[in-house]
């Protein structure tokens, strides 16, 4: 894994060592935007500390705050492995949100038809179904990029609308229970329902508090490691990595590109789909609408962040978890740390995680290099 | 140097821990016996000045009344429905207004973990020992509002525009032309929803870009049931010499002499009920329908629309209003 992390054509290749790009940037960038959010909480009048405390410990500080915070997470990790497949590709997929979308619509389906099935095989149902819809949503966008030439950026962020214009239809019009107001299906068999992670647990004796944690979080785990098994041990995941460095070399290398970008989406879509299972079979237990919440575009800093690696990944989307679960919960205690308040922290760690990933960069890597003179050009890892 | 920084550091954990511990400490400290209401808002926020801004007014009445501070929630996702209405139990509140009917599977859920804590749900029907739901005959404050775009339209034409379309928001609809309707047989009905994402809520600028085109297929009146978006609606009617009609709350002063009137949902009144009733002990579980007999919807009529609406017009709808309440005029509901 540490030749993934550290190898050349993987980040930025030099003679600055790899931690100082993988760890000690993000933190800098993660430390200024707190800084920043903590200005801003100064000036409408409250003590950042408390609330800083209060926000870590709504978010870790105990059993039930860790299950939300892990919950959350699961859907980011979907979202942020799939946001980075298709960066592996060259390809920017804003659309998440719409394949997420289909993938719980998917999972609905799956939840409403199998009554009375036991839930392994409902699961797995799920999984498969919710990958299909979920690689379908993003196969047209990807065929029209490889075959048409229209911009990847430009289809998948209007498939998200067309998307949701499906799912209010069929909500509203065919699936809905009948004799209610809120556009919902019918509640799941609960015999059908993915076991969330207390109940799991139990099995084998160990007590949890409950929360919307769920088995799919062991399978966004399991995701990570295939991710990185089929990007570095593959041929495939290696003529993806191809394309999306240089298209031209590429061909000469006898790769086609269209045949990877359309691959690169189907995997992008599937993994996507998979928040469907999450929070369709997992925690809602019936189809509803806008249950995405943002979580496709949440994907794309978490992906951003965690470098498009499946380890950084982890990380990022357990902080954007402790950011969506401890934030939400600081408004309970302090009224004037509004929802407003919450997004404007989040925007700035997402502003200094992406947009100004290089702000710092120069001086750091300045500070790190080996002085001119000596060995210049050289590569020092010793340092690490 | 080192060890200034040293002590920068210390000091900043101790507080971090001083703070935890506080946090962690103050939240049981309040009492059982203290009556604590509280307030979860749907998506749309507590200052959309229509639906949930009703349900914050109810809140602040009760408050200024009373003296008594309530809590309050404002729903960014679906997860953190089930989650804030249980923190509010947990953290010892007597009564929960939660707002909106995407909050019935938490009600649910909740309020039978929570069984001495009351509840109030708005716009949907729960039946549990310790909820209380209210819904609303929106469709017959429309059908009133409907019959006075009929009679004040110079075309015949009158316009419609929804936030997303829900069948709460049908409901609106069909009361609408079914007012139309009544007065002006061949009256046409422009209909346009807004979006298909909660965005539709909050989208003042394509609210006022469909108004403009209803006005342009003939409308000269519109109608908006749109959260925010209506805001943006409203100004297009001013914008254009046209009427508008507002929604939920009383809109009228939003812009005086240019909004017919407002179709109002008494949303405070239940919010502010709900917890009344609960502090001196006459609150009861159940589901109640309101409309225009138990004056939980209306039409406005105030100083800022007097002129627009002659003694005429409001001869008629209040003929209209007392037949719908003696049973004599049935307007059907959207059904699902």
């Amino acid at each position: 894994m540490a030749r993934g992390m550290a190898g050349k054509g993987f980040g930025m290749p030099g003679e600055v060592p790899g931690w100082v790009n993988y760890a000690l940037l993000p933190l800098l960038n993660l430390l200024a935007a707190f800084v920043l959010s903590g200005l801003v909480i100064l000036v409408i009048g409250e003590n950042p500390l408390d609330v800083l405390a209060l926000m870590v410990t709504e978010a870790v500080g105990y059993p039930e705050a860790i299950g939300y915070t892990l919950y959350y997470t699961t859907s980011y990790i979907f979202t942020g492995l799939a946001v980075a497949v298709a960066f592996h590709c060259g390809l920017f997929n804003i659309g998440g949100e719409g394949q997420a979308y289909m993938g719980g619509l998917g999972a609905g389906l799956v939840g409403l038809a199998m009554t009375g099935w036991p839930w392994p095989v409902v699961a797995v149902a799920a999984v498969l179904v919710s990958a299909l819809f979920g690689a379908a949503w993003a196969w047209i966008p990807g065929w029209l990029q490889a075959r048409r030439g229209s911009h990847i950026v430009i289809t998948t962020i209007m498939f998200n609308f067309i998307a949701a214009s499906i799912m209010t239809y069929l909500l509203v019009d065919v699936l809905i229970k009948p004799g209610q107001q809120s556009p919902e299906t019918r509640e799941f068999d609960p015999g059908t329902w993915l076991p969330s992670m207390d109940r799991a647990l139990g099995w084998i004796g160990i007590e949890v508090a409950p929360s919307p944690l769920n088995l799919s979080f062991a399978w966004a785990l399991a995701c990570c490691a295939l991710f990185y098994l089929f990007l570095w041990r593959t041929r495939w995941g290696y003529e993806i990595r191809t394309v999306g460095q240089n298209e031209r070399a590429a061909v000469y290398a006898g790769i086609s590109p269209s045949r990877n970008i359309v691959l690169a989406m189907l995997i992008s879509g599937a993994l996507a789909g998979f928040v469907g299972v999450n929070e369709i079979l997992g925690v809602q237990h019936r189809l509803l609408l806008n249950f995405t919440g943002g979580v496709g575009f949440v994907g794309i800093a978490v992906a951003l962040m965690g470098r498009n690696h499946p380890l950084g990944i982890i990380l990022a989307a357990l902080l954007f978890g402790m950011l969506a679960q401890g934030g939400g919960q600081v408004s309970f205690e302090y009224p004037t740390v509004n929802r407003e308040l919450v997004m404007v922290i989040q925007g700035l760690v997402i502003l200094f995680a992406g947009a100004l990933e290089n702000l710092f960069k120069p001086q750091v890597e300045a500070l790190f290099r080996r002085p001119p003179k000596k060995n210049e050009g050289t590569r020092n890892e010793g340092r690490a | 140097m080192t060890k200034r920084i040293l002590a920068v550091l210390a000091n900043s954990v101790l507080a971090l821990s001083m703070a935890t511990g506080a946090a962690v400490l103050a939240a049981p400290a309040q009492g059982a016996d203290e009556f604590v209401p509280a307030v979860v808002f749907d998506q749309g926020g507590k200052f959309d000045k229509s639906f949930n801004e009703a349900a914050y007014n109810g809140a602040e009445r009760f408050k200024k009344e009373t003296g008594i501070a309530y809590r309050e929630f404002e729903i960014t996702n679906e997860s953190q429905r089930e989650q804030a209405m249980r923190n509010m139990a947990r953290r010892g509140a007597s009564v929960i207004a939660a707002v909106g009917f995407s909050q019935t599977a938490a009600v649910d859920k909740v309020s039978r973990e929570f069984p001495n804590t009351k509840f109030c749900l708005i716009d949907d029907k729960l039946e549990l020992p310790n909820v209380q739901s209210v819904t609303f005959k929106e469709h017959e404050g429309s059908y009133l509002v409907g019959m006075l775009a009929a009679m004040a339209s110079k075309t015949g034409k009158v316009g419609f525009v929804g936030g997303m379309d829900i069948p709460l928001i049908r409901n609106f609809l069909t009361g609408y032309e079914q007012g139309v309707k009544h007065v002006k047989a061949d009256g046409e009905v422009i209909t346009n929803m807004t979006g298909t994402t909660p965005a539709a809520w909050n989208d003042p600028t394509r609210g006022a870009e469909l108004a403009k085109s209803q006005f342009g297929r003939g409308a000269d009146i519109v109608f908006a049931a749109a959260g925010a978006t209506g805001l943006g609606v409203l100004q297009a009617a001013v914008d254009s010499g046209k009427l508008g009609i507002g929604v939920d709350s009383n809109q009228n002063w939003v812009h005086p002499g240019h909004i017919l009137t407002s179709m109002v949902k008494r949303v405070d009144v239940t919010v502010y009920d709900c917890m009344k009733t609960a502090k001196d002990g006459s609150w009861k579980a159940g589901h109640r329908v309101v409309g225009l007999k138990e004056e939980g919807v209306g039409y406005a009529l105030d100083e800022n629309n007097r002129k627009l609406v002659t003694p005429d017009m409001e001869k008629a709808v209040e003929e209209a209003k007392q037949q719908i309440i003696a049973g004599q005029l049935q307007v059907k509901p959207y059904q699902p």
